[in-house]
């Protein structure tokens, strides 16, 4: 990201560091005043900010089609055969 | 998307060896340990080779379950192990316990096109999910089984640090490694849907 802009705004947050804390952000686990920081940053720095709502959709688009991929039903019948428990199935 | 967490077991009737039980437990755990298997593996034989291993060793082994983590905890451990396993024997030749690097930088963003904003339905459609599935395959195994278990099966940090033998810090290190080498790859290719409009 570095490259990309050298603005001179005075946020004391590089983009650097925001990029290490991106993660745990999303994660809920960074105090108050870390996030203000980040937001503040965003704030003055596009690719940032642009950086930040992709991971997030990343993250998001991932987990939204991840119901998506389920045992086909003809796996399911062999996994209960070799386990022998098909009398104890209840078959949707 | 841990559409299992709903589901409670008794694991003292697990334990005593308790066939519906079990067949309860297999059915609550076949879908996510199959998409495990194949998002590891890329293949759907090899999906199912991983699932019925996994079950089998959890049925031979259940009796012992010390329930020190969680049932799913335990199931994803031996899933995940299957899965590595299995990656090996296709790859015999990259070694087993290669250092992860985990000290290595983070590679900087390259790409800055602005597409969270696309409509969902375009950023999901049919290629798209494709490409979601080709960037997940093109990922290093070690960050691959670290972003399935926390962002597509739903498990928290810890339990993913519990499921793979990893620390904690292993594993967030992992997962950001992870989550900006799919935005990058992601990003490469909405880019192009935009441009191409």
């Amino acid at each position: 990201m570095t490259t990309h802009h050298h603005h001179e705004h005075d946020h004391q947050l590089s983009c650097k560091e925001l990029l290490g804390s991106i993660s745990d952000y999303v994660e809920g686990e960074l105090s108050d005043d870390l996030c203000q920081e980040i937001r503040q940053h965003m704030a003055g720095c596009e690719n940032c900010r642009v950086v930040f709502d992709t991971f997030n959709k990343t993250i998001y688009l991932y987990h939204t089609s991840a119901g998506d991929t389920k045992a086909p039903v003809d796996v399911q019948n062999r996994l209960f055969e070799k386990l022998q428990l098909n009398d104890y199935i209840k078959r949707k | 998307m841990n559409e299992t967490t709903q589901h409670e077991f008794s694991i003292e009737a697990l334990r005593a060896g308790d066939r519906a039980e079990f067949a309860r437990l297999v059915e609550a755990y076949s879908s996510p340990i199959y998409r495990l298997g194949l998002k590891m593996l890329g293949d759907q034989q090899n999906a199912e080779d991983v699932l019925q291993n996994t079950f089998l060793k959890a049925l031979q082994h259940i009796g012992n379950f010390e329930a020190r983590s969680s049932l799913s905890t335990w199931l994803y451990r031996i899933a995940a192990n299957e899965a590595l396993m299995l990656l090996r024997k296709k790859r015999p030749e990259v070694p087993i316990d290669e250092p992860a690097s985990e000290d290595d930088e983070i590679s900087l963003p390259t790409q800055f096109t602005d597409w969270a904003d696309m409509p969902e339905n375009e950023l999901l459609s049919v290629e798209g999910r494709r490409h979601l599935n080709d960037a997940i395959h093109a990922l290093p195994e070690k960050l691959r089984v670290v972003f399935l278990l926390r962002d597509i099966e739903g498990l928290s940090i810890r339990e993913t640090a519990d499921a793979l033998n990893l620390t904690e810090t292993a594993v967030k290190t992992r997962l950001l490694r992870a989550r900006l080498n799919l935005r990058e790859q992601l990003g490469h290719y909405y880019a192009e849907r935009i441009t191409s409009e």
